[in-house]
Parts: structure tokens; C-alpha cells; sequence
């Protein structure tokens, strides 16, 4: 039973006795109970929550240092699209500014310039990046992204409704792709790989068979290899399919960038740009698009107009695409994006600048290559495919893989990820030549 | 607020050079990047040192305004005040570094705190299990359609491919349910705001066989409690469809209602507006799905890993901190702080369905219709106050929807002020139209021109540059 003595003496509440009273008054109930008169008795939930007991702030940090020291802490070796790279102090600084932290979404133009201004800046960076005329506002993360650029080019195809996806691509992605597909009715074709790469023949094949709607390619892909995709884009043009590339945001510092590759939709998770690994999220994704499809994108945008003070101002725009407005006809659901995530890259890129994201992508590309070169030279390890790579790579291991992946954790190291009976090990900037050398040290025992 | 002076983009503060970050010396050797690999031209990023970065986004924080700025009574999105603690939790180094393809026996803590978020959300909402893959409200409810859509295909019951849908639903529903392939239909409300329940059985007679699910709020979007609940609910069952939660109407339900109690099968949670974790200026939140027993084998694969873990970490800092000596009080507050309002200004603002509401609920603009202030003026006017704009024009029952949810946070003192204003306006709208037609007045930049930005599309600085 809800009495008023117990809406009493908790920090998040703000209710005094007489303010109750008053309200209560107002409100024409005689107590709390009273507000809910209208809910059928057979439904009301009147037992105690089986849940812990109030606790003090010093009592929560203290249940979350408990389960804090569980986890192992390990030096990260692993990639498979989630990166442990190096987070400049200022940002996470920035990011609790509660202006930001606390914010709606941008709807109230007026009040919310801090946030429409940097998703500008945000959008901006990303096609630098990319390589590409227009990003939206941010996604969820890269998975997802992919998802919505599956679905964009089945949206923008018309009456095509397959999409072959490289076997490249990474499973994680693969999987989410399969999810929306299966409910959307969109039929995947895998387009298989040769000697470690996607088979340009095995593509032309499958776009010859028709009703195509887009072709999903991973840069790098899944074993780290830095693929050539020359000639791509036109065979996907040619058969009026839109060509889509998947890449690592923080690679596109140096690699060749999707815009360069002919691609007409970009999509990829941001994680790399500095965020925190945290057990899988938030991360951030992203979509960019050639200007011709500026209209089919899915998400938030935000774009330059004036104010009625003839002062330069920055909006949500083209929102006829979006889902509160065609509902039904939506062909996304979409309605946020991933905004703090946003400002973290867009900070990140502020600092990092034209030159440090550049610089960061040579030190993993450098340390990788490095670490490489050091197991080759145990005996024990050999790459599985023979080509050039970014900064992560595939090998194969002479010996017994789970006891070696199991002596790494001993030693603090998370020594790749176990993956087709292979190692696939990253390196970031993060990782120094005496972490490479000790982890070295243990893959020779 | 000072736009005027740090209105500048990063872009326009670069100078060729400057630096705001600080690498290791490559020690590797010469491992130089192969030319057939790298980009023909550099990313035109900025370039600036580490204080111009810092004053860059100290300041455009400063033409924000979030909960902790002012009294933000935004209808549906639950701006209920965030807990410092979540964040200092969430920080935690023990979690920041966790790779999610860690092996399990190297993640106890983290995994540990998946369950115990899990069993909490089971018990505050009746249901049985919980995954926590999807990243927002709108992925949970597809996440919702898609385990419904496995759940009948699994029983080869293929033709159920219909979602009905309140025509006062959240645009999103709609929208969901086309991304998950369904076809949505629109079952009328009543005068008095709720599913009028003859059009339902009319629905479930024609369309029986292909109802996959009922899609609800309760309290629906008018903030009413949908009092026939356990009839709908059987309505809907015994055709052999599902009923789906839309959780974002949670809070007043804390302590009063369990979702699983009412008859729903399958519901998400926005953890940012229940459960006190940040809206960030739209994301990241979390839209964790929530089933019956027996149905958490339909879950789909909508991410890779636990969808946003951090945000999780923010939702269980906040349950501890509650207990349950508190949360029950959640919504009884969030109630009665709504019907203050309701009842403090339902003389001057249009009320059109005149009853206790839940947490929310909707005026139809100014009761004076003759002055030609609209809702759009009235919600501009409150940012000149310092305040933020309740939710406009939604629900799209009536024209001039003005729709007003306080939570449990806010002080009688915060409630009296915002009441204050309102009352003025209204004033001001027969003394003064222009000064609220004109709003806002004070905010550092003026109503914006939507159709500018949308005829010729800017989204760059590359275009910006171009157009100068």
C-alpha cells in the first residue's frame, strides 16, 4: 500500500510533507494510491519488489569495484572490429559536460546549437574521412550501419531485393545483416573469397544472374587484408547495383577510402577513433553517400540555414525522410543516432587533427607489422594468406592454439582472437615494442 | 550563452601546423605503408592545439540546455534528472577495457552485472527474461517484432504478418513494424483517449488469423491508463497474436503496474528515460526486450555483443541507488507532479480529455483561440523563460497537441515556477501576440528557417567552403 509517510527522505526526490499535501490537494486525491484509482484491482502490483535494498553511494561504488575486480584486466592484442586505440584525456572530459551529457535530441533548434553545431562538424568529418559527399547525424554502430545500408539499397533498387555480401565481410556483421534480411525478405548471397580476398569473377558471376540491389564489401577484411577492389564499382554500376564498403574508421586516416573505390554508401563503426572498448558498447557507426543519395539516407541529418536574425544557424534537416514523418512507409525505424558517440569522435578528430590520425595509423600499421615479423621468426607461425595487410593479420600457429591463447591470458595478454583455427591479432598505437617483445617471448615457449 | 562570440566551426579555427595531441616515437623500425594502399589526399581535418580544442566545446556546451540546465518537461521522452554516480560507475577502468571477445572467465564482473540488470528488470516488469542487444527504443521494438515474427514462423504459422497499432501510437511503432516486414493496422480510439474496444473485435473477426501482435503503451501517448488492458489482452490471445509493450511510457508504472501482469508477452525498455541514464542529445541509450517464458528463443541477433554495456552499467547503478524501498515511489511521484500541472493550468490551456492522468498528458493549445498564438508560439515563449519546449504536435489526435510530462524529480518550487510562466504566456498571447509569435527573444540565435536548410541541403563544411 502507498502511504505518503514513504515518499520521504531520498536524494532523488524532492517532495516535503506539505508539498504532498498541497499537490495531493490539488490534484483532488487523498493519497498517492488515489492517482491510480482508474487501473482494474485484478492488476496492480501491490507485493514488494524483489530487488536489494536502498544503498548509499558509498555502497554502490562499492557493489561496482566487487564486480570490477572480477574481470581480468589483459593487454589487448585482439581486434575483430573492436580496437583498443588510445583516448586522449580531454575528451571524456568534454563528454561529461552535462550541457551535452543531459541533452534531448536537437528539436528546439534555439536552445540546442551546442549539439546541432558538432554533428555538423561530425558530418563533415566523416567524409573527409570517407571520402564521400554526405554523412547522416551517426548509427548505432558499424553492425548496424551495415544493416541500413543493405536496406537503403534495397529502398533505393526498387524491385531488386538481393544483395551479395563478400565472405569477407566479418561474422559479427554477416550475422546482424542475416537478421534484417530474413525480415525484410531480402535474399543474401555470399560472394566467396580466393586465396584470402573477394573473387572478382565470383562477383561478375553473381551480378550477371541479376536483380541486384547492392554488393557489401569489408575494407580491411576479416583476415586484416587490405583488399583491391579495382574494378568493383564499375561491375556493380553496370548491373545497376549500388556498390557498399564496410571499412575501420581510424584506417581511413591512410588506406585508400571508399569515395576513392567508386562506393556509393560507406558505413563502418567509429569504435576506432579513440573510443573505450567497454565490453562491446556504445561504439558509434556511420553512413555516408554519394550526394545523389542524399534523399534515400536513413538517420538524423543536420544541415546549415540562417536564423531570423540573418545569423548563420545549424538544424535537423530533410526530415520528410524520417520515420515520425512517413511512419508505415518508413524503410527505417531509426529515430536517434548515436550523438555523445559523435562528439567523441568529432573531438577526437579535433585533437588528433589532419596529422595525428595519420600518425596513429602508421604507429598500429608499423607495431603490427613489427609483431608479425617477430612470430614468423619463432618458426611457430606463418600468415595464412601471403598478403598485405593494415593492422591486424591471420596466422596460422604450429602447435596447440588453445593452450598457447590460454598461456597468453596467464601472462595479462589477450592474445588475439581465436578464429577458422587461427590467430588474428591487432596492434593500435597503444601497444609498445616491450608489450610486442613479451608477448613474443610467450608465443616462442 | 554566448554563440556569437565561439560561433565558429573547428573547421575555421584550423591553422596549418598546430597539433592537440601528443604519439610515442615509432620505435618498430621502418615499416613504411605501401603506396598502392594509401588515399591520393589527405582527410582535410582540422588542426588545432589541445586549449583551442577544449574552449572550442566548452563553449558550444553553452548554447545547450540539458536536464541538469533547467525543468525540460518533454512529453514521452521521461528527461528524469541523471544520477552523477551512474557516470562515475560507468567509468570504472575494470570495465573501459574490456574487449567483448574476451573469454568469458576473464569477464566475471561484467558478466555478473548482465544478470543481475537482467533479474532486476524482470521483477520490476513481470517477465522472464531479457536481452540486452538492442542499442535504443526503436531497435527494442523491433527487436520485440522480430522475437514475435520468429515466435510465429517458428510454429509455421506464416501468415501472421499484422500489427495492431492504436492510431495515437508513437510514430516508431509504425515504422518498426515495416522494417520487421509487418503490416501495420489502426485500430480507432475512443473519445475519452482509449482503443475503443467494439473496432478491436471487429479487427480480430476479419483479420484473426494474420494478427501477429497487438503494439501498445500503457499509459498510452495521451498519458492514460488504459483501463480495459486484461480484455484487449484476451481479445488478442485467444486469436493467437501476441501483445507488445512499448515501454516508453515505464515510469508511472513503477510501483503501481507490471507489464507481465496487465498481459503483455514481449516489451522493451528505454533504459535512458526509466531507468536515469543520459539522452546524450539522442543517444546512446538501450532498448533491452523483454519475454514470457518460452519466447527467449525467438530472440534475434540485432547486434553483436550486449548492445550498449555502458549504458547498462548507468541503469544497475541507478536500481542499487533506488532500492526497493524507492523505486515504487517513482511513478506514484511522477503521477502526482503531472496532475499538479494538469490541474494548475487546465483553465487557461485547452484540456481535452478531462481525467487523472499518468505520468503525462496533452493539452490542445491555448483555451483562447482567438489570439492566433499557436502551440509552436507558446513552446518558443518557454525558451525565453529557460525553459525547455514540452513535446509539440504529438499525439496527432488534435491540432495543437502541447503534450507536458515534469517525472519525479522536480520540486513543488520548479512545478510553481514552470506554472507561473505558462499562465503568462497565455496572458501575453492576448496583451502581447507579437512577442510570442516572435519568440524566442533571448536564446542566442531566433526561429530558424527550416525551409532553407532542406531546399538546398548544407551538411558539410566541404559544401559550406563551396558556397562561400
Amino acid at each position: 500500500m502507498l502511504n505518503v509517510q514513504c515518499s520521504m527522505n531520498f536524494k532523488f526526490f524532492p517532495h516535503t510533507q506539505d508539498d504532498l499535501q498541497a499537490m495531493m490537494a490539488k490534484a483532488g486525491v487523498k493519497d498517492l494510491d488515489g492517482l491510480y484509482a482508474q487501473i482494474p484491482e485484478s492488476i496492480r502490483f501491490r507485493g514488494d519488489y524483489k530487488l536489494p535494498s536502498e544503498m548509499s553511494e558509498m555502497e554502490v561504488r562499492d557493489v561496482f569495484a566487487k564486480l570490477g575486480s572480477q574481470n581480468k584486466q589483459l593487454t589487448c592484442f585482439a581486434g575483430y572490429g573492436v580496437y583498443d586505440h588510445y583516448t586522449p584525456s580531454v575528451i571524456p572530459q568534454l563528454l561529461n559536460r552535462s550541457e551535452f551529457l543531459t541533452s534531448y535530441t536537437p528539436y528546439q533548434a534555439e536552445i540546442s546549437q551546442g549539439t546541432l553545431h558538432y554533428i555538423f562538424e561530425y558530418q563533415s568529418m566523416m567524409t573527409e574521412l570517407t571520402g564521400m559527399d554526405i554523412s547522416n547525424a551517426s548509427m548505432y554502430d558499424g553492425t548496424t550501419a551495415a544493416a541500413e545500408g543493405m536496406m537503403m539499397a534495397v529502398a533505393a533498387g526498387k524491385k531488386q531485393n538481393k544483395v551479395l555480401v563478400s565472405a569477407g565481410m566479418n561474422p559479427k556483421t554477416r550475422e546482424v545483416l542475416d537478421t534484417y534480411a530474413l525480415h525484410q525478405g531480402i535474399e543474401l548471397v555470399t560472394i566467396p573469397m580466393k586465396d584470402g580476398v573477394t573473387s572478382k569473377e565470383n562477383l561478375e558471376a553473381l551480378l550477371a544472374e541479376g536483380s541486384v540491389a547492392g554488393v557489401m564489401v569489408q575494407q580491411p577484411n576479416v583476415y586484416g587484408i587490405v583488399e583491391d577492389f579495382t574494378g568493383f564499382a564499375e561491375a556493380c554500376h553496370e548491373q545497376k547495383a549500388l556498390f557498399i564498403m564496410d571499412s575501420v574508421a581510424s584506417d581511413l586516416a591512410v588506406l585508400k577510402t571508399p569515395g576513392e573505390w567508386g562506393a556509393d554508401i560507406a558505413v563502418g563503426d567509429g569504435q576506432s577513433l579513440g573510443i573505450p572498448m567497454l565490453f562491446g558498447g556504445p561504439y558509434v557507426g556511420y553512413m555516408c553517400c554519394t550526394e545523389k543519395l542524399i534523399r534515400k539516407m536513413p538517420g538524423r541529418i543536420v544541415g546549415m540555414t540562417k536564423d531570423n536574425r540573418d545569423q548563420r544557424a545549424f538544424v535537423l534537416t530533410l526530415q520528410a525522410r524520417e520515420q515520425h514523418i512517413r511512419r508505415q512507409k518508413a524503410t527505417s525505424n531509426i529515430c536517434s543516432n548515436q550523438s555523445l558517440m559523435a562528439l567523441f569522435v568529432t573531438v577526437y578528430c579535433s585533437l588528433m587533427g589532419k596529422q595525428g590520425v595519420k600518425e596513429a595509423a602508421e604507429l598500429s600499421y608499423a607495431g603490427a607489422h613489427y609483431l608479425c615479423d617477430e612470430l614468423k621468426k619463432t618458426g611457430k607461425f606463418q600468415l595464412v594468406y601471403d598478403k598485405p595487410f593494415f593492422n591486424e593479420f591471420f596466422v596460422k600457429y604450429d602447435g596447440d592454439v588453445d593452450a598457447l591463447y590460454q598461456r597468453f591470458i596467464d601472462a595479462g595478454f589477450l592474445g588475439g582472437v581465436k578464429f577458422e583455427d587461427g590467430l588474428l591479432f591487432a596492434v593500435t598505437e597503444k601497444r609498445t615494442k616491450e608489450e610486442i617483445d613479451n608477448l613474443v617471448k610467450i608465443a616462442a615457449l | 550563452m554566448n554563440n556569437r562570440l565561439y560561433g565558429n566551426l573547428i573547421f575555421e579555427l584550423s591553422k596549418e601546423g598546430r597539433k592537440g595531441y601528443s604519439l610515442p616515437k615509432n620505435n618498430f623500425g621502418a615499416y613504411e605503408i605501401p603506396a598502392s594502399m594509401k588515399r591520393a589526399e589527405e582527410a582535410q581535418l582540422p588542426e588545432c592545439d589541445e586549449l583551442t580544442v577544449v574552449r572550442h566545446y566548452t563553449n558550444l556546451s553553452n548554447n545547450n540546455f540539458g536536464v541538469d540546465t533547467g525543468f525540460y518537461p518533454l512529453g514521452s521522452c521521461t528527461m528524469k534528472y541523471n544520477p552523477k554516480i551512474n557516470e562515475e560507475m560507468a567509468a570504472q577502468p575494470q570495465f573501459q577495457n574490456l574487449h567483448p571477445q574476451q573469454p568469458a572467465d576473464t569477464t566475471k564482473g561484467a558478466l555478473a552485472l548482465v544478470t543481475l540488470l537482467e533479474k532486476s528488470l524482470c521483477e520490476l516488469t513481470g517477465l522472464a527474461h531479457f536481452t540486452f542487444k538492442p542499442y535504443a527504443g526503436a531497435h527494442g521494438e523491433l527487436t520485440g517484432l522480430m522475437t514475435i515474427d520468429n515466435y510465429h514462423r517458428s510454429r509455421g504459422d506464416k501468415a501472421r504478418k499484422k500489427v495492431i497499432v492504436p492510431d495515437s501510437a508513437h510514430g516508431t511503432n509504425p515504422a518498426s513494424a515495416a522494417v520487421c516486414g509487418l503490416e501495420i493496422i489502426e485500430v480507432k480510439s475512443l473519445a475519452n483517449g482509449q482503443v475503443d474496444l467494439a473496432d478491436l473485435e471487429r479487427l480480430v473477426e476479419l483479420e484473426g488469423s494474420s494478427i501477429s501482435a497487438m503494439m501498445m503503451t500503457n499509459p498510452n501517448t495521451l498519458g492514460l491508463f488504459e483501463t480495459r488492458i486484461p480484455e484487449i489482452a484476451k481479445l488478442i490471445h485467444e486469436c493467437g497474436g501476441l501483445m507488445y509493450y512499448d515501454g516508453a511510457n515505464l515510469n508511472p508504472m513503477l510501483g503501481a503496474c507490471r507489464p507481465g501482469d496487465m498481459g503483455f508477452d514481449v516489451m522493451h525498455i528505454n533504459l535512458h528515460k526509466t531507468f536515469s541514464t543520459p539522452h546524450g542529445g539522442g543517444g546512446p541509450g538501450a532498448g533491452p526486450v523483454g519475454v514470457r517464458e518460452g519466447l527467449q528463443e525467438f530472440f534475434p541477433v540485432v547486434s553483436p555483443y550486449f548492445g550498449n554495456f555502458g549504458v547498462m552499467m548507468r541503469a544497475y547503478a541507478y536500481i542499487l541507488s533506488l532500492g526497493r524501498e524507492h523505486v515504487k515511489e517513482v511513478g506514484p511521484l511522477a503521477v502526482l507532479n503531472a496532475n499538479y500541472i494538469k490541474e494548475s493550468l487546465k483553465d487557461v490551456y485547452e484540456l481535452p480529455i478531462d481525467t487523472v492522468c499518468c505520468h503525462e498528458f496533452v493539452f490542445d493549445g491555448l483555451k483562447d483561440k482567438s489570439t492566433g498564438v499557436t502551440t509552436m508560439d507558446v513552446a518558443k515563449r518557454l525558451l525565453d523563460y529557460g525553459y525547455h519546449a514540452p513535446t509539440i504536435y504529438f499525439p496527432l489526435l488534435f491540432h495543437e497537441s502541447l503534450m507536458i510530462e515534469p517525472t519525479e524529480n522536480e520540486s513543488k518550487e520548479t512545478l510553481d515556477g514552470f506554472i507561473a510562466v505558462m499562465r503568462q504566456i497565455a496572458e501575453e498571447a492576448k496583451t502581447n501576440p507579437d512577442e510570442v509569435k516572435s519568440a524566442p527573444h533571448t536564446t542566442p540565435i531566433g526561429r530558424v528557417d527550416d525551409v532553407l536548410a532542406a531546399k538546398h541541403p548544407v551538411v558539410t563544411y566541404r559544401q559550406l567552403k563551396a558556397e562561400a
